[in-house]
């Protein structure tokens, strides 16, 4: 069955999460990837919105993370407060999704600005809540589309901190969380590499080949010894996607 | 108390009386409850020189940027919502044939934290937040302490404390006891952190109504100084419980945003146009069919002893 390359990044992001884990729900295809969780593999996925509705069951898909129906039928809504400090602070979120105008080769990412912060000629819309998540999710995984301009090797603006910086660990600055472990592209799935925290290459889509992924970064891309295959997405997968979770392909442009 | 110091008052007498030029002004409401009505009466009233804080400046400050009431902006998400940018924002970051813009930029839970200072009247607030980010690069009022228990490196933000704070609501009492359900975002502690408070409500509700349900009292009427009643106050944010919200609307926003000209002639037809939020919503007639929300109603609880 044909599928788009959207509807195969949403697929794999959501395969990624476990059955009652406790996720930090983005904004566009993470939302979607949540939502499809939900819907096959993990039931009991408790959707955390950073607005404050816990144990989210959306009856529609939500354009913002505010929308209403995040609130009808939540197990609880909570003042902000409580969602930063009681959720995230005291280290009860397990998966964080976060996306980024730029990725660079140790996971950090800029949402912030392109070119520089008091002149930009690019000025995206900062951080929300993507700096706190990427300190303190347990673990946390980056969805991106591949390209040399998206994944430079030095992001122009650290707004969400990756694996390490300027030659220091995330663990030496004191972060509690894992950082982003996994980065799902278009292409093929990076992985942080346990020892050096550089972005390596994991696993291919089908029908790439390994020197179009290293052609979407800007930094020698290197590989792990044997490369997983991922699969295509499910006739379940691409049924939910298309018929109801987004039959306005208000997330699944590309 | 005397008629005369009744807090129930039109919106026009509610930004007259406690908007001035040059205030720290907050319009508080993520996503939900984001009162429109306001910022359009202060953007009618000529306001100028205001310091606009929010977390997400959302339509409202992109408005009142565009039409001229903001010097600077304190902020953690300057976006459209599932949509794209806030041009009049970024014009005025960007450079581009508008006036400059001061920003003070934080991130959500930095947001928080302030508004959490000022409503505790603490000088700071103390968070695990910003190592390996350049946020406190950019703004130096993100600083860190060292815990005198732990000896752990902290970061810290300073208390936000507003001249007045606006606080769209389902309902309240003439008072200003103010009952909120669905999304809370930061509201009850900007209004704590407050000088002034403005409640706007979708309906004015009898006392009784509010002592039957306490434990839905976000912000109480002794903080506040004026109660407004404008329903459907917040569109094109919405109300949980009483009108959804227009994403069309929002859409909309991007092509109207992008070219000055046609903000303009929105704000010269659907604010500077129009006296009152009773104009605006008639010059829509569809609003209600189109948003008006479904009834889910919670069980009662018994507060009996």
């Amino acid at each position: 069955m044909a599928y788009t390359p959207d509807e195969l990044m949403t697929s794999v992001a959501a395969r990624e999460l476990a059955d009652g884990e406790v996720v930090f729900v983005g904004i566009g295809l993470p939302n979607l990837a949540c939502n499809l969780a939900r819907r096959t593999h993990a039931p009991h996925l408790v959707l955390i919105y950073e607005s404050g509705a816990v144990g989210a069951v959306p009856e529609r898909l939500p354009m913002s993370i505010g929308d209403p129906a995040l609130v009808t039928g939540s197990l609880m809504v909570c003042g902000m407060a409580d969602v930063f400090q009681l959720m995230l602070q005291n280290g009860r979120i397990e998966v964080g999704f976060l996306g980024g105008a730029q990725v660079d080769q140790y996971g950090n990412l800029n949402t912030t600005v392109i070119g520089s912060y008091r002149h930009p000629a690019v000025r995206l819309p900062g951080s929300g809540g993507a700096a706190e998540i990427a300190i303190h999710a347990r673990r946390t995984l980056v969805v991106s589309k591949l390209s040399a301009r998206t994944f430079p090797a030095r992001v122009d603006f650290v707004t969400s901190p990756g694996m390490r910086r300027d030659g220091v660990t995330r663990h030496e600055l004191g972060m509690p969380g894992a950082g982003p472990v996994k980065v799902i592209t278009d292409k093929a799935v990076l992985e942080a590499d346990a020892a050096t925290g550089e972005l390596v290459l994991a696993a291919l889509y089908p029908g790439v080949e390994e020197a179009e992924v290293g052609a979407g970064v800007g930094w020698p891309l290197r590989c792990r010894p044997r490369l997983a295959r991922i699969d295509p997405p499910t006739a379940t997968e691409l049924r939910l996607l298309r018929e109801v979770l987004d039959p306005k392909r208000l997330y699944l442009r590309g | 108390m005397a008629e005369s110091a009744s807090k129930v008052m039109s919106m026009r007498d509610a930004v007259a009386r406690f908007v001035r030029d040059g205030d720290i002004v907050v319009i508080e409401g993520f996503t939900h409850l984001i009162c429109f009505a306001a910022g359009h009466e202060i953007i009618r009233q000529g306001r100028r020189d205001l310091t606009l804080c929010r977390l997400t400046p959302d339509l409202i400050y992109d408005q009142m940027i565009a039409a001229g009431c903001a010097r600077k902006l304190v902020f953690s998400w300057a976006g459209n919502p599932g949509v794209g940018s806030l041009h009049a924002f970024r014009r005025a970051v960007e450079g581009k044939h508008a006036p400059p813009l001061e920003l003070e930029e934080y991130s959500h839970f930095g947001m928080v934290a302030r508004f959490s200072a000022g409503a505790a009247r603490l000088p700071f607030w103390p968070l695990r937040d910003y190592m390996g980010t350049d946020l406190p690069r950019v703004n130096p009022r993100i600083q860190s302490v060292t815990c005198p228990y732990t000896g752990e490196r902290l970061a810290t933000v300073p208390a936000l404390n507003p001249d007045v704070t606006i606080i769209h609501a389902q309902r309240a009492d003439a008072d200003g006891n103010t009952q909120i359900w669905g999304l809370v975002g930061v509201q009850k502690e900007a209004a704590f952190a407050s000088a002034r408070v403005i409640v706007v409500v979708e309906q004015l509700v009898d006392e009784t109504v509010i002592r039957s349900d306490p434990n839905r009292t976000a912000i109480p009427g002794m903080i506040v100084d004026a109660v407004v009643v404008e329903p459907w106050g917040a569109h094109p944010s919405y109300a949980q419980g009483y009108y959804d919200r227009d994403n069309d609307f929002y859409l909309a926003w991007e092509a109207i945003s992008r070219d000055p000209g046609a903000i303009e002639r929105y704000l010269g037809e659907f604010v500077r146009g129009v006296p009152d939020r009773a104009t605006y919503l008639a010059k829509q007639p569809g609003l209600a069919a189109r948003l008006t929300a479904q009834p889910h109603l919670a069980g009662a609880v018994n507060y009996g002893f």
